[in-house]
């Protein structure tokens, strides 16, 4: 992997099928080489337990540990002159999330790069929370070592103005868990790429995701999974409300079982809510299996509008409409967010849905 | 002292052929303390009585008045009706994912009540109800009616009559898909709510099985969207032994 690989780079039109659901003219430059895109490392931690240790790192000496077809991944790859590096030491029980949160200055357009090394049989939990308004690009690659267990948070609870474009890469090793969680409730236009890779067999990858969008947000979810090696495990549960004519979101899920991925158990899951007539969801699972010799392999995916008859059993035993909705709304979440342990973290986000909840007339 | 009184009540749903009447002037007055079963055959109306007088979106009044003590109970919306003192224990109770039995009934409580109970009494509250009706307190920890049982969600029903503690009370075929055990415990949980609160009911039901268990006072023959006979105790024992259809073909 070169960083000076700039000859094939070409712009995104929005013509081709990773861009075809972004509208690239909201996106801030970020795809177009003619803008400068600002090198900095914008993460705080705010706490650094013990068995973990946080520097800045040349970037050459931390050369990306992926292959990407993202294009703007490469600018980043390009333009960052430091690397954030998060390490969990060989054997470390760290029972306290690390928490780093993001201060954006401006509206200028930024992009950094951040690697997360899991030493062997390591456990950690590790909490990135973005808000506030800006236009920012990153690369998140987590390096699980063999038998180490890292849960992964990510919170995007942007200003109504922000572009967020990240890629999130795992690389699982032989019997390493990796458990993500990606919320998205706010930004104006957010792209996250989510991917996963395994190297050894016994190694496993839950992703969920939840998003929220109201009028003038678009969300977007690629979520990828390559089952390359065999006897690997991964679960996909997304899901998604939107309330508001202009609320747009996007999941993809491409989960492909590669011929050498023997004995690969997979499901992915993605569901929708529509909360009002004009939001538009788009899900597209894609499930490719090149091997017969597999555990299982499956997906789904749902659309579906507020159910009235739920609203109406609640309201029947005196639940006013909108406390309803409410229950209804969190019920349809809680099967994601109860999974984070995070309480602090969980009534945050139940108390933004309620808000986003509340401006618009269901 | 309460009445839920129904007056020339016709009800009209849509259709994919237009708009279809299903029920055609019904005239009911239901008293604290009485016992009204409302029998009829399949696809007579009963629910959709049901459903009418709880406020159902899907069903359009066309002319009639409903009443409780005195208030227009058609000019209220559905969680209106319920803090008017109205309940309907439904025939399919509806899963509400992710929000515990626990929740729901507190929050459905604080609602009707008009404030929050009492943290400590509200426990013992809840635990003595459920002990009564033969639930699990485990069950406080379900989703609502999420994999519960056909009796569980009986007994569910039940049990939020109980705390909710309603003036009148529909019970939409409540004995429906219950075994004999099932079926008396339920039933004697609406005793008990009708001897404790002095509950008025409305008792909708295909069979008479359930009317060894809640004796009705008074029985309404429901056919082709309308009451079509009344009496006592004795009309149910007729109903028994020669059926619906000298009603059906009427």
């Amino acid at each position: 992997m070169s960083l000076a690989t700039t000859t094939n780079y070409l712009t995104p039109t929005g013509r081709e099928e990773p861009w075809r659901f972004t509208p690239l003219n909201r996106i801030g430059g970020l795809h177009d080489p003619s803008v400068e895109l600002h090198d900095r490392i914008s993460l705080e931690p705010s706490d650094i337990p013990a068995g973990v240790t946080i520097t800045v790192e040349d970037a050459l000496a931390f050369p990306p540990l992926s292959a990407n077809e993202d294009q703007v991944v490469t600018r980043i790859r390009e333009g960052v002159s430091k690397v954030l590096v998060v390490t969990i030491a060989t054997n470390a029980e760290v029972a306290l999330p690390i928490f780093l949160v993001r201060t954006i200055l401006d509206m200028n357009p930024e992009i950094s790069r951040v690697q997360v090394k899991a030493g062997v049989n390591s456990h950690a939990t590790l909490v990135i929370s973005n808000s506030g308004d800006g236009i920012f690009a990153e690369e998140i690659e987590l390096n699980l070592a063999a038998g180490s267990n890292v849960r992964f948070i990510t919170l995007q609870e942007w200003g109504s103005k922000a572009v967020h474009v990240a890629r999130h890469h795992a690389i699982i090793a032989k019997d390493a868990t990796f458990t993500s969680f990606v919320v998205t409730v706010g930004g104006s236009l957010v792209r996250l790429l989510p991917t996963v890779e395994y190297t050894g067999p016994g190694s496993s990858a839950e992703l969920f995701g939840l998003y929220f969008a109201t009028d003038g947000q678009h969300l977007e979810h690629r979520v990828h999974v390559e089952h390359g090696v065999p006897g690997a495990k991964s679960r996909v549960n997304y899901k998604g409300a939107l309330n508001g004519d202009s609320a747009r979101t996007v999941w993809i899920g491409d989960v492909f079982i590669k011929a050498a991925a023997q004995g690969t158990d997979t499901y992915e899951l993605n569901r929708n809510l529509l909360l009002s007539d004009g939001a538009r969801a788009d899900s597209v699972p894609n499930l490719e299996i090149d091997t017969g010799d597999i555990v299982g392999a499956g997906h789904a995916s749902t659309t579906g509008r507020f159910d009235d008859e739920q609203l109406f059993y609640l309201m029947s035993r005196g639940i006013p409409s909108e406390e309803a909705r409410r229950l209804v709304i969190r019920g349809f979440f809680s099967e994601i967010v109860s999974k984070l342990n995070l309480d602090e973290v969980e009534e945050r986000i139940m108390a933004r849905i309620d808000n986003e909840l509340a401006t618009v007339k269901i | 002292m309460s009445t839920l009184e129904i007056k020339g009540l016709r009800v009209s749903v849509v259709t994919e052929e237009g708009s279809k009447e299903i029920l055609r002037g019904v005239d009911l007055t239901i008293n604290s303390g009485e016992v009204h079963a409302i029998m009829g055959p399949n696809g007579s109306g009963k629910s959709t009585l049901a459903y009418s007088i709880a406020g159902h979106p899907k069903y359009t009044i066309t002319s009639g008045s409903v009443t409780l003590d005195g208030a227009d109970v058609l000019e209220m919306t559905v969680d209106e009706r319920a803090k008017a003192g109205l309940f309907l224990a439904m025939q399919y109770p509806v899963e509400v994912p992710g929000v515990s039995v626990s929740n729901f009934l507190r929050t459905a409580v604080t609602a009707v009540r008009g404030e929050a109970p009492k943290v400590r009494t509200w426990v013992g509250e809840v635990k003595e109800a459920m002990s009564a009706l033969s639930m699990d307190p485990a069950f406080a920890e379900r989703n609502v009616n999420e994999g519960f049982s056909g009796g569980e969600k009986k007994r569910h029903e039940i049990l939020q009559m109980e705390l909710l503690k309603p003036k009148i009370a529909i019970l939409d075929e409540t004995d429906s898909g219950l075994d004999v055990d099932a079926l008396r415990i339920v039933s004697e949980g609406v005793n008990r709510v009708k001897e404790n609160q002095n509950l008025g009911i409305m008792l909708i039901t295909h069979y008479t099985r359930i009317l060894r268990y809640i004796k009705p006072d008074f029985v309404h023959v429901f056919a082709g969207g309308r009451i079509v006979e009344e009496g006592g105790p004795e009309l149910a024992t007729k109903l028994e032994e020669n059926g619906y259809a000298e009603y059906v073909t009427a």
